[in-house]
């Protein structure tokens, strides 16, 4: 009887600490003057870490602050707005998605009271139109209780690849620029003038293992031309921030991808299968990434049908 | 019954309502034997038949939208003994009849594959129907979820731009000699039930309905088709060409267009 009531409260207990993180939990780290990040932990989505499994952050100017990235959940988007709460009293004027993932986009209604302009990718709308009713049921089922209060916003400030557009934040201006299909096809990358630091968004994964849900091929172009932006500090959309100077980061994420698309190339010039592909494509990455087991093959299947089209 | 075991029974049922242990497969065996008595009627059906049919999907699917399959045959076909056409069953998909292979003894062996979508963890059957009427089936059970309303395409823009493209890929040829060729149409098979947030409605199904494949002027494969199949529709086979001819493809679609490709062997 007593092994049998230790084994209810245990499941008890674990309830309810899987229940809202607490706020001194969520720690924010200092990239440059007035920019901060939190990190993401390397899992999956779930009810425990609350969904909060890529960098989001914030960039204070002399008039406001520009949250880049609002978390994997409402309660996320709750411990950021509380957290830049502590660093500064002003007020949230812009909201930046750099694309539709679930992990970036879920703490945009935290911020609602605030009454920022929400800003992404000319293409942002109509990946979240279609992928909305896709998230909302699959998102039930990994985030639990994480997943209550879920509202997406769409966004109202619009950036063409054409025309990057420049915030002013009050004496410190920041540069959002919009790609054609890489990761998604929907990336925005913001670059704050002043510090010359780079937010990724998910152009690039740091440790963890990318997921493919744009074209390879456009991947691989925009990083060989990331890879030069004269830049101080980079920030990816998931894993550490670094000094621009060390490009190991954008080396190991360019061989990923080239890695896969060369054994993928070879297999369809020799009327292999997907299959062959999915079994032995890119293997030799495995113990580079966290995740690998997850998303590995996932990118192969997805590459693998857009390169049979080359 | 005591009071614990009440509150024992009242936990563990919380338990399997909550996933964490799996209730047992009689729910799945109900909806089959509605499946068979929908798509088969009362006629038999030999379950089981691993001497003749071997059923290949992933045990767990890497992206529900697409869960490369194949189905082949242990025996040869013979004008004598055959294999006349090849039934694909998802079982909890929204449309589970998802295939149906017409089938020429012209092919030697029985070497199928296609890439499809699943909606949820299921059963997947295959089953052979041969010229003499009788039916043979392999089961396979499947781990993916999501992959019929799945949002449609990656690059949404590229794939419209290639609407109707299609391939015929297979290596060079030794007349008499089996090969592989593979028949790809760029399409996004849209099954009509991926959602629309803008118009408020769903996305019209527009998909492929019908690959007719001949050489030299036989009909090797005719595919019946439904909103299973994933984008960009795949059907890779063996044949064995005895003589020089033409290979084509035709693909009709739901919405009657029509789209031909051939390669001269």
């Amino acid at each position: 009887m007593p092994l049998f009531f230790s084994i209810l409260s245990l499941f008890v207990t674990t309830l309810y600490f899987a229940s809202p993180a607490k706020a001194g939990d969520y720690v924010l780290h200092p990239v440059s003057d007035g920019i901060y990040y939190h990190q993401g932990v390397h899992q999956d989505a779930t009810a425990n870490n609350i969904g909060a499994i890529a960098n989001v952050g914030f960039i204070v100017g002399e008039q406001c602050v520009a949250v880049i990235d609002s978390g994997g959940s409402y309660q996320e988007g709750k411990l950021l707005r509380n957290a830049i709460r502590q660093h500064t009293s002003l007020p949230v004027c812009y909201v930046i998605n750099t694309h539709v993932h679930p992990d970036h986009i879920l703490g945009n209604a935290a911020f609602k009271a605030d009454n920022p302009k929400f800003v992404g990718h000319e293409k942002l709308p109509a990946a979240l139109a279609s992928r909305e009713q896709h998230f909302v049921r699959q998102f039930s089922e990994v985030l639990g209780t994480a997943e209550e209060d879920i509202e997406f916003i769409a966004v109202d400030t619009l950036v063409t690849p054409e025309a990057p557009l420049e915030l002013d934040l009050g004496n410190r201006t920041i540069v959002l620029t919009a790609y054609s299909t890489a990761h998604t096809d929907h990336d925005l990358t913001v670059f704050d003038v002043n510090t010359k630091t780079l937010w990724t968004g998910d152009l690039l994964f740091v440790e963890r293992i990318p997921a493919l849900d744009g074209s390879i091929n456009g991947w691989i172009d925009a990083l060989e031309s990331l890879v030069t932006v004269d830049a101080d500090k980079v920030i990816p959309g998931h894993g550490t921030a670094f000094d621009a100077k060390d490009t190991a980061g954008w080396q190991a994420l360019l061989r990923y991808l080239t890695t896969v698309r060369e054994g993928i190339r070879f297999i369809i010039n020799d009327m292999g299968t997907i299959e062959e592909a999915i079994a032995t494509v890119g293997t030799q990455e495995a113990e580079k990434w966290k995740l690998f087991e997850a998303y590995h093959r996932r990118n192969v299947t997805a590459a693998f049908v857009e390169l049979e089209w080359e | 019954m005591t009071i614990t075991k009440k509150i024992l029974i009242a936990i563990l049922t919380l338990l399997c309502t909550l996933g964490f242990i799996t209730p047992g497969v009689s729910a799945d065996d109900d909806r089959w034997s509605g499946l068979k008595q929908a798509y088969f009627g009362d006629r038999e059906i030999r379950e089981n038949a691993d001497d003749l049919l071997v059923l290949e999907a992933p045990t767990r699917a890497e992206d529900a939208a697409i869960v490369p399959i194949s189905v082949k045959s242990l025996q040869p076909q013979t004008p004598d003994k055959y294999i006349k056409n090849l039934h694909l069953i998802i079982d909890k998909n929204p449309m589970p009849y998802s295939a149906n292979f017409h089938l020429s003894p012209q092919l030697a062996q029985v070497d199928l594959a296609t890439r499809v979508r699943i909606d949820q963890y299921t059963n997947m059957r295959a089953i052979a129907e041969m010229n003499d009427g009788s039916l043979h089936m392999v089961t396979r059970f499947v781990k993916a979820s999501g992959g019929c309303s799945a949002p449609a395409g990656k690059d949404m823009a590229a794939a419209m731009a290639r609407l109707g493209k299609m391939q015929i890929r297979m290596r060079e040829v030794t007349l008499g000699e089996p090969t592989q060729a593979q028949v790809v149409i760029s399409h996004p098979n849209n099954s009509g039930l991926q959602f629309d947030q803008k118009t408020r409605g769903y996305i019209p199904p527009h998909f492929v309905k019908e690959v007719t494949i001949d050489y030299a002027g036989e009909t090797l494969i005719k595919l019946e088709a439904g909103i299973s199949i994933s984008e960009d529709p795949s059907i890779r086979f063996e044949f064995a060409p005895q003589q020089h001819g033409v290979l084509t493809a035709v693909v009709h679609d739901s919405k009657d267009m029509t789209y031909t490709a051939d390669k001269e062997i």
